[in-house]
């Protein structure tokens, strides 16, 4: 496991912020993200999470304020960070024309695994999901539950510090979608920090703790029984429409 | 794969480049195409585009032969492009010949020819050529020409001397232009195709369906992106490049005088300005379908219509003249056809390789750039 060289939370931000323009993408932002946890990262469309990821995985310098990601400082130590962490998108970045093996082969060369280290890890994972007979076959006839299990897969398929899931669920049906928080489970234990954005909020109820954020501020952060008897409701879905529309 | 070293690792950017391996073989129809569009091109432009007509048939008129016609007739004979079928003592029964198609060409000599040769009057000759296809019939009437300059030359009597009944205005006529001076603009438009087109193609891809965002997030660096989308096509297309030229070889003879490796050289560099181009488009569009767009317009029309390959630039207006000189493949277009048809060496060709490395440094620093322009 690739863990950051001290006692360091996983993610540790203070008053993150990004403006373009006039315009405030993100607001001053500041939590921790403790290892091996299940982070839940919500909030409308619109409210700041794809400027404040890209700005935890290095593709966007921030306007102020500090983020540390698995030990590593976001302006200065964005080669270090690439390295430490996973990244899954919501398209699920397989390539279609390439076999099953070929796309785990891949992600395990560009994360620079060794070949015997990517040879052993492509047995397990296909073992792992059971994809022996579609080893050979190419992403695009495989199914969208499959394409799905495999991209989370190739994401930590070098042992990453932190995992980040843009929307990783969807479009994929209930049952996939339980596999599939079975899977960030299993990743969790193994000490994979699990930094996941969804806008379902049943899945808000999986995480350890979660954040909502409201026009590029962190509106409630906690864990998903402390933010419902904090509100007085039954559901983080209740939560989510009291913040995102105060005047409902 | 198990390795006596579990340190042996191929790193990221073979890792890449073994990937785009497997996406160029694994679209066998579009490889298929690449490789063989350019050779069937060389056969198509080749044939059609062939002016060398050989076999050419004559049918000589000849009133009063005597030992300068002889020599005539011979002169004429000698050559490999021309077969006398038949000498007439007067051309009443040419046109029959020429209806049934048993002659090409008909010379018709001036009655009295050798001795008005001889006395230094004006000696006439007649040429009718079978203009059914005027191009054809031009060429030929143009060797027939050259024969008889030649004969003039030998006979030691002026040009003047000779009277030809010749319509020669169609010498310059650019599709005269043989496989010779075509070959050069294909490797070009290959090259072209190759780099510009499908490297704009393969990225832009890899944009439109989220994978370069899981790139951008990887070890991998951007350099190391476009290096390794830029040398599996690099390799294809210089690959190419030496099938077209056998291919120019071994069906039409197209003489290569000069040096492989400077070709090569000069290629490579043409690629790379190509390449820049290609990425450079991708990093400015959104989508396979505005990549390929901009491809096309950006560098396939250029490179084919104002590098001279199709159209001369000698006959194109003042203004088009200069907008040719930001066209890579006109400069491209003279190297290859000075290195393969004169036999020239780089330091008659220096101007024009030094206008490609400003090029390549120029489209090269903005294809990076435009790249790397997210982390702005």
């Amino acid at each position: 496991m690739t863990q950051p060289p001290n006692d360091e939370p996983a993610i540790r931000v203070h008053e993150l912020t990004r403006r373009f323009g006039s315009f405030t993408a993100v607001r001053a932002i500041s939590f921790e993200v403790a290892r091996g946890e299940v982070f839940g990262f919500l909030g409308a469309n619109g409210a700041g999470k794809t400027t404040a990821i890209k700005m935890l995985t290095g593709l966007l310098l921030p306007t102020s304020g500090d983020a540390r990601v698995a030990g590593f400082d976001v302006y200065r130590e964005t080669e270090s960070i690439r390295r430490h962490i996973g990244y899954m998108s919501q398209r699920f970045s397989l390539y279609e024309d390439l076999t099953v093996r070929e796309n785990i082969e891949f992600y395990g060369g560009i994360y620079g695994l060794s070949d015997e280290r990517i040879a052993t890890r492509s047995t397990e994972l296909i073992e792992g999901l059971g994809l022996r007979e579609a080893r050979n076959t190419l992403v695009a006839s495989i199914p969208l539950g499959w394409k799905q299990k495999l991209a989370f897969s190739v994401a930590v398929i070098h042992d990453p510090a932190v995992v980040f899931l843009d929307e990783p669920t969807s479009g994929v049906d209930p049952i996939t979608r339980r596999q599939f928080w079975e899977m960030i489970y299993t990743a969790a234990a193994r000490g994979i920090t699990v930094f996941v954005t969804t806008h379902y909020m049943d899945e808000a109820e999986y995480c350890d703790r979660v954040s909502i954020m409201v026009d590029g501020g962190i509106a409630a952060l906690g864990t998903p029984s402390e933010l419902k008897r904090q509100y007085g409701v039954g559901a983080i879905d209740d939560v989510f429409v009291r913040l995102a529309r105060p005047a409902a | 794969m198990m390795r006596a070293s579990d340190t042996s690792r191929r790193g990221p950017l073979v890792a890449f480049m073994v990937k785009e391996v497997q996406h160029i073989l694994r679209d066998r129809q579009t490889l298929t195409i690449l490789i063989l569009m350019p050779l069937l091109q060389v056969l198509l432009f080749g044939y059609a585009l062939r002016t060398d007509i050989q076999d050419i048939r004559v049918a000589v008129v000849d009133p009063s032969p005597d030992y300068a016609t002889l020599a005539f007739r011979n002169r004429l004979g000698a050559t490999d492009r021309f077969r006398i079928v038949d000498v007439l003592p007067d051309a009443s029964r040419l046109e029959t010949l020429f209806r049934r198609n048993e002659a090409d060409v008909g010379v018709e000599l001036a009655p009295r020819f050798g001795t008005r040769l001889a006395r230094g009057e004006p000696a006439g000759i007649q040429l009718i050529a079978d203009a059914s296809d005027p191009n054809g019939g031009t060429t030929m009437a143009a060797y027939v020409n050259a024969v008889i300059d030649d004969f003039a030359a030998q006979m030691g009597a002026s040009r003047g001397a000779v009277h030809i009944a010749l319509d020669t205005r169609m010498r310059f006529n650019p599709t005269l232009a043989s496989v010779n001076l075509f070959v050069p603009g294909l490797i070009a438009l290959v090259i072209t195709l190759v780099s510009a087109l499908m490297t704009a193609i393969s990225l832009s891809r890899e944009k439109e369906r989220g994978t370069l965002e899981s790139l951008l997030v990887s070890p991998l660096r951007p350099w190391q992106i476009i290096v390794g989308k830029v040398l599996p096509y690099l390799a294809l297309g210089l690959t190419i490049v030496l099938l077209v030229l056998a291919a120019a070889w071994v069906v039409f003879r197209v003489p290569f005088r000069g040096s492989l490796a400077l070709l090569l050289g000069e290629a490579l560099l043409y690629t790379l300005v190509s390449l820049a181009l290609g990425v450079l488009i991708a990093a400015r569009t959104s989508s396979q379908r505005s990549a390929m767009l901009g491809a096309l317009v950006g560098t396939m029309m250029p490179n084919a219509l104002l590098s001279g390959m199709i159209f001369p630039i000698a006959s194109m207006p003042a203004w088009l003249r200069l907008v040719t000189y930001i066209v890579p493949a006109r400069w491209f277009i003279v190297i290859a056809r000075g290195v393969m048809l004169e036999g020239v060496g780089v330091a008659n060709l220096w101007v024009e390789t030094a206008v490609l490395v400003l090029m390549t440094v120029v489209l090269l620093v903005a294809a990076v750039r435009s790249f790397d322009a997210r982390l702005a």
